[in-house]
C-alpha cells in the first residue's frame, strides 16, 4: 500500500477528504475508513498525513469540526465541510476530471 | 475568508495552549482506540491490536509535531521558548551578556542619538497644517544687491515684499517673516529674547491656533499699526508661569509697551528649524520699535524680510517659481532704491525670483550641521560594525564550546535549520536588549548633543521627539546588528559533523580551520575600519588646532566687548561723537584697564560694512563685483587690539571733523587695491550708496586682521576715525583690554556708563569666547571624531589581543614541541608576533585605502589641510600599529612562558 500513499500528492489527499465528508460529517478514524472503502482498498491513507491535512483545510475555513460522542461512547471530533469547502469540492473535482481527461488523451493517443 | 479563520484559530490556540493540546491528544487517541477495535474485530489479540495500530500511526508525537507545524502560532511559540532558553544561557554566563548588551548599547545608542538629531533638523516637517504645501520664495543667485542686511535670513525689501504679495499667482496665501532679538528690559542693562517680525498673514497661512487669546491676522499689519504682541508657549511658561492673567498686560520691547493679545501652541516654533522664538510682532511696527533712526520698513535699501506661503491647489513649486521669475523685472525695476548709481542699478535689476520647497522650514542650522551629522552618523556606525565584529568573535569562540552539545543535538534529531534558529534568537535577544537600552541612552545623549552645539548668544532649540523613523531606525540597526554578528556564528556553530565532535577527547572539528579564518576575517577588517576612523580623528582634531592657533591679527585674550546703544538719547552727530569720546575718556580711566577704544564693528561679530573703492583719480572701482570692508574706530583701537601698525601713524587728535579725512588700511588693501607695499600718502574715494565721499588720504598700514569670520580669506580693510564719521552709529562698541577678573571689570564698566548717563543700554561680551563659539562646530568634530577613534581603536585591538590569543591557545602542541627541540623565548614570541604582524599588515593596508577614499567626505569641514593629508595617514597608521603590536606582545609572551611539558599533555 506504501507505493500508493507515496504517489499521494497533497493537494488529492485534500480532494479525497472533502468528498468523503460530502455526504456526512465523520470523525478521523471515519475518514480514513471511508477513503479506504470508497477506493476500493488502493488508497490507505496513514494517519501521519491524515491529522496535517485536517489542520491545513481547518485552517483554510474549507472544514469545521465539532466534538461529539462516536460510537465507541467516547468524545470524537467530527469534521464537515464548509460551505467554502463544497464550493472548493466542485472546483476541484472540475479540475482533476480536466486534467485526467487531458492525460488519458497523450496516453492514447502515444504509442 | 481563509485567513480571518486561520488568525483566529490560531490566536484561540496560543492563549488555550493546554486545551489545544488536550483535544489534540484526545483526538489521536481515539483514533488509535477505533483502529484498534477494527484489528481485534479481524482476529488480533488486544496487545497487537494496539501495537499495530501505533506503529501505523508512527509514533503519536511525531504526528503531533507535524499537525503542530502547519499552524503558524506553533512558530511563535517556538521562537519564545527560544527567546526564553536565550535567556537562560545568558543569566549563566552574565559577563558576556552584560558586555555584549552594554557594547551593543552603547553603538545602537549613539547612532539613534545622532539620528534623533538629524531627523529633528532635516527629515521632520514643520508643526504646522500640511506642510508640503509650502514653498519659499527667494532671490537665486544675488547679484548686485548693496544696503544694510539684517537678521538669519534677509532676502528681501519690504519694497520688494510688498510688490511680491501683489504680483505673485501661485501663492493662496503668502506671509513675509524675520527673526530679530528684543530687549524686554525697560532700562539699563539689556535682556534680550528671540523675536519674529512677521507680517499678517503669518499665522493664518501655517494654520496655527492660540491657546490663549488671539494671534496676529491682516487687520493687525497696516501701517499705523498698534495692535500688540503674541508670545511663544515657552516664553509663557517662562517669564509669567502660565498665568492666564498674563493676557493683556504689557511688554516693554526696545523701551516701547506692547501688549500681550495671545499666546502660540506649545509645539510652534517658527519656520526655523533649530531656532525658537519668545515675541512676534507685526512688521509694520517695526519703525516703532527700532526708531527712526534705524528703521528697515521704509528703506529701500534695507533687507531683512524672507518669504514663504502656502501653494494654491493644482499649482507646484516649478510652476509658482516660473511665474515669479516672468515677472521679475517688473518687480525689481519698481522697488530699485535711488541711491543705486547707473551700474548697480543694471545689476540689480537683472535679479531673477525663484520658489523654493519648504515643507521642512528654513534653518542655518541645518546648513551649518547637516553634513557633520551625517559624517558623525558615518563614523558611529562603523563603530557599531566594529563592536558587532568583536561580539561576533566572541559568539564563534563560544561556538567551539557549544561542538558538543550542537553534535548532540543534531544526533538526536534536531535539524540544521532549527538549531540555527535557535541560536540566532540567542542573538536577537542582546540585539533587543542592547537596542533598547541604547534608545534609552540616545534619549539623554542626543540631548547632550543639542547642549553642546548650543552657542551662549545663538541660542538653540531641537525638538528631540521620538518619531516613527527614529524607532524604524533603531529596530532595523538592531535587526541588523543582531544578523550580522549572529549569523556567521550559527551556521559555523552547527556546520559538525556528531560523529565527530561526540568522540571523547576529540580535539574537535577540522571545521575549526575554516572558524579561525573567519575569526582573522573580521578582525582584519576592524583593523582597517579603525584606522579609518583614527585618521578622521586626526584630521578633525589637527584641523581645530589649525583653527585655534590661527593668527587673527589682533589679541583675542583679555578683550572685553562692552556693546552701548544710545538712540534713547537722541543726540545730534556731533553730540554723539562727543558723549562717544567722553565716554571713552571715563572708561580708560578705569584701574585696571589697559587699553579701550570705540569700534563700529567689533572684530568677528558678524556685523559688517562694504563700499567700493575708487583709487586716486579712477572713475570706476577696480572690480565691480568686489568691494572693500570699512570700519570705523578711535585712536588707539589698533594698541589696544595689539594690531601692529607696520607703517605711518595711527589716527590722532589732529584727525577730527572738518580736517582733510584720513584713512588707515591693512596690507591685503595695499597689495590688491594700492598695488603697492606702502600706500601711506595715496588717495582714495569711497562710492557709498550712490554718492562719493573723499578723498581719503592713506596715513597708516596696518596688519591683515580677521573681519567677520575666522575662516575668510584675507580682507581688504578701510579704517576710518571716529571723530571723521559723517553718520556716527548710535549703537558702538568698547573693546576694553584688561587682565582684571571679568566680574570685577563689569560692574566697574556698568558704573562708568550709568554715572555718564543711565538711560543707556548696555551689554556686554568676551571676545575670547566669541571666537570660541565661531568654533563650536569644529570643536564639537573634533571631540566627537575622537571620542569615536579612540573607540574604535579599543575595540579592534580588543579584538586583535582575542584572535592571538585563541591561536596561542589553539598551537599549544606545537610550541611546546618547538620549545622540547630547543627553540628558545625570543623565536616564539616571534612566530606570535609574525601571526599577528600578517593580519595587522593587512588590516593596516586596506584601512589605507579605506581612510583614503573615505575621507573626502571631510573635505569641506577641514581647515588648513587637505582631505588626503600623507602625515595624518602616516601618523595614525603608526599609533594603531604600536598600539596593536603591544597588544599581540602579552599573549606572545605568555606562550614563551608556556610550561613545554604542558604543552605537550595539551591535546
Amino acid at each position: 500500500m506504501t507505493d500508493a500513499s507515496a504517489t499521494l500528492v497533497q493537494g488529492t489527499l485534500d480532494m479525497l477528504i472533502l468528498k468523503t465528508l460530502a455526504l456526512e460529517p465523520l470523525h478521523g478514524w471515519g475518514i480514513s475508513q471511508r477513503i479506504q472503502q470508497l477506493s476500493h482498498g488502493v488508497f490507505e491513507v496513514n494517519p501521519g498525513s491524515l491529522f496535517p491535512a485536517f489542520r491545513r483545510l481547518e485552517r483554510a475555513g474549507l472544514l469545521e469540526c465539532e466534538w461529539r460522542t462516536s460510537e465507541n461512547n467516547r468524545r470524537a471530533k467530527y469534521y464537515s465541510l464548509t460551505k467554502a469547502g463544497r464550493q472548493k469540492l466542485k472546483s476541484e473535482t472540475k479540475e482533476w476530471e480536466r486534467q485526467v481527461a487531458a492525460i488519458a488523451r497523450i496516453l492514447q493517443t502515444a504509442s | 475568508m481563509g485567513l480571518w479563520t486561520n488568525l483566529s484559530a490560531g490566536l484561540r490556540s496560543l492563549f488555550g495552549k493546554r486545551r489545544a493540546e488536550q483535544e489534540l491528544n484526545e483526538e489521536l487517541r481515539d483514533f488509535l482506540e477505533k483502529s484498534a477495535v477494527e484489528r481485534m474485530r479481524g482476529g488480533m489479540t488486544r496487545e497487537e491490536a494496539h501495537r499495530a495500530a501505533r506503529m501505523e500511526m508512527g509514533g503519536v508525537e511525531a504526528v503531533k509535531e507535524n499537525v503542530r507545524s502547519v499552524s503558524w502560532e506553533t512558530h511563535i511559540e517556538t521562537l519564545w521558548g527560544d527567546l526564553r532558553f536565550g535567556a537562560r544561557l545568558l543569566r549563566f554566563n552574565p559577563v558576556f551578556a552584560g558586555t555584549a548588551i552594554l557594547s551593543l548599547a552603547l553603538g545602537i545608542g549613539a547612532n539613534t542619538a545622532i539620528f534623533q538629531l538629524l531627523d529633528a533638523v532635516r527629515l521632520r516637517t514643520l508643526p504646522v497644517k500640511n506642510p508640503q504645501e509650502l514653498a519659499r520664495i527667494s532671490i537665486e543667485q544675488r547679484k548686485g544687491l548693496s544696503g544694510d542686511f539684517n537678521g538669519r535670513f534677509s532676502d528681501f525689501t519690504n519694497a520688494i515684499w510688498e510688490e511680491i504679495r501683489t504680483q505673485q499667482q501661485g501663492f493662496s496665501s503668502l506671509f513675509a517673516w524675520s527673526s530679530a532679538t528684543f530687549n524686554i528690559s525697560p532700562a539699563g542693562e539689556v535682556h534680550s529674547v528671540q523675536g519674529l517680525w512677521v507680517s499678517g498673514e503669518f499665522f493664518e497661512t501655517l494654520g496655527v491656533a492660540p491657546v490663549l487669546g488671539r494671534l496676529l491676522a491682516p487687520t493687525d499689519d497696516h501701517a499705523g499699526c498698534g495692535s500688540g504682541v503674541v508670545i511663544s508657549y515657552s516664553f509663557w511658561q517662562r517669564e509669567y508661569g502660565g498665568d492666564r492673567s498674563a493676557l493683556g498686560r504689557n511688554i516693554s520691547i526696545n523701551r516701547h509697551p506692547f501688549p500681550i493679545i495671545g499666546v502660540t501652541p506649545p509645539d510652534f516654533f517658527g519656520v526655523e528649524v533649530g531656532r525658537y522664538f519668545d515675541l512676534a510682532l507685526p512688521i509694520c511696527a517695526e519703525p516703532v520699535v527700532d526708531g527712526a533712526e534705524y528703521a528697515m520698513l521704509p528703506r529701500r535699501s534695507a533687507w531683512w524680510l524672507a518669504s514663504m506661503g502656502r501653494l494654491k491647489p493644482g499649482w507646484t513649486v516649478e510652476r509658482a517659481g516660473a511665474q515669479l521669475r516672468a515677472v521679475s523685472p517688473g518687480i525689481f525695476e519698481a522697488t530699485l532704491p535711488a541711491a543705486y548709481n547707473p551700474s548697480s542699478a543694471k545689476r540689480f535689476v537683472k535679479n531673477k525670483l525663484g520658489a523654493f520647497p519648504a515643507g521642512s522650514g528654513v534653518s542655518d542650522l541645518r546648513e551649518e550641521y547637516e553634513s557633520p551629522l551625517w559624517l558623525l552618523l558615518g563614523l558611529a556606525a562603523v563603530v557599531l560594525v566594529i563592536a558587532s565584529a568583536n561580539l561576533a568573535n566572541l559568539l564563534l569562540a563560544r561556538a567551539s564550546a557549544r561542538e558538543k552539545e550542537m553534535g548532540m543535538r543534531m544526533a538526536v534529531g534536531a535539524s540544521r535549520g532549527r538549531l540555527i534558529r535557535q541560536l540566532l534568537a540567542e542573538s536577537l535577544l542582546l540585539a533587543i536588549a542592547g537596542a533598547a537600552l541604547g534608545a534609552f541612552l540616545a534619549h539623554s545623549l542626543s540631548q547632550v548633543l543639542v547642549a553642546s552645539m548650543n552657542k551662549q548668544q545663538d541660542p538653540l532649540f531641537v525638538n528631540l521627539g521620538t518619531d516613527w523613523r527614529v524607532l524604524g531606525f533603531t529596530t532595523g540597526l538592531a535587526v541588523l546588528t543582531c544578523i550580522f554578528f549572529g549569523l556567521a556564528p550559527a551556521i559555523q556553530a552547527t556546520s559538525v559533523s556528531p560523529g565527530i565532535v561526540l568522540k571523547e577527547g576529540g580535539r574537535g572539528t577540522t571545521d575549526g580551520r575554516a572558524r579561525f579564518g573567519l575569526r582573522r576575517v573580521l578582525v582584519v577588517s576592524q583593523i582597517a575600519l579603525s584606522l579609518t576612523l583614527l585618521v578622521g580623528a586626526l584630521l578633525f582634531g589637527r584641523s581645530l588646532g589649525n583653527l585655534a592657533r590661527l593668527d587673527a591679527g589682533f589679541q583675542r585674550d583679555g578683550i572685553l566687548v562692552t556693546d552701548m546703544d544710545y538712540a534713547s538719547l537722541n543726540l545730534t552727530n556731533e553730540q554723539r561723537v562727543a558723549f562717544g569720546s567722553e565716554l571713552l575718556k571715563r572708561v580708560k580711566a578705569i584701574p585696571g584697564t589697559d587699553g579701550a577704544a570705540i569700534v563700529e564693528y567689533a572684530p568677528l561679530s558678524g556685523n559688517a560694512s562694504f563700499h567700493d573703492v575708487l583709487m586716486g583719480a579712477s572713475s570706476a572701482p577696480a572690480d565691480e563685483d568686489k568691494s572693500s570692508a570699512f570700519n570705523i574706530v578711535s585712536p588707539g583701537f589698533f594698541a589696544t587690539l595689539a594690531t601692529p601698525i607696520l607703517a605711518g601713524r595711527d589716527f590722532d587728535e589732529h584727525d577730527v571733523a572738518g580736517a582733510p579725512l584720513v584713512a588707515i588700511v591693512n596690507e591685503t588693501f595695499a597689495r590688491k587695491m594700492a598695488k603697492s607695499e606702502n600706500p601711506v600718502g595715496m588717495t582714495f574715494r569711497v562710492r557709498r550708496m550712490g554718492s562719493m565721499l573723499g578723498p581719503f588720504e592713506i596715513v597708516g598700514l596696518v596688519k591683515d586682521t580677521k573681519y567677520v569670520d575666522l575662516r575668510e580669506k584675507p580682507e581688504d580693510i578701510v579704517y576710518t576715525p571716529i571723530a571723521q564719521a559723517d553718520h556716527p552709529d548710535a549703537d558702538t562698541q568698547i573693546l576694553i583690554r584688561s587682565k582684571m577678573p571679568l566680574a570685577g571689570l563689569i560692574s566697574a564698566v556698568k558704573a562708568t556708563v550709568s554715572g555718564t548717563n543711565g538711560n543707556l543700554d548696555v551689554s556686554f561680551y568676551v571676545m575670547k569666547e566669541r571666537i570660541e563659539d565661531g568654533l563650536l562646530r569644529d570643536r564639537l568634530m573634533a571631540r566627537l571624531s575622537g571620542f569615536f577613534g579612540i573607540l574604535a581603536v579599543l575595540l579592534a585591538v580588543i579584538g586583535l589581543y582575542g584572535v592571538v590569543s585563541y591561536m596561542v591557545a589553539r598551537r599549544r602542541n606545537e610550541i611546546g614541541i618547538r620549545m622540547s627541540l630547543g627553540a628558545d623565548r625570543r623565536s616564539i614570541i616571534a612566530l606570535v608576533l609574525r601571526e599577528s604582524l600578517l593580519l595587522l599588515a593587512i588590516g593596516l593596508t586596506l584601512g589605507i585605502a579605506l581612510a583614503f577614499a573615505a575621507s573626502s567626505a571631510a573635505a569641506s569641514l577641514l581647515f588648513g589641510l587637505k582631505a588626503h593629508d600623507a602625515a595624518t595617514l602616516i601618523m595614525a597608521t603608526l599609533i594603531l600599529a604600536v598600539i596593536a603590536l603591544a597588544a599581540s606582545y602579552i599573549p606572545a609572551l605568555r606562550a614563551a612562558r608556556l610550561d613545554p611539558l604542558e604543552a605537550l599533555r595539551h591535546e
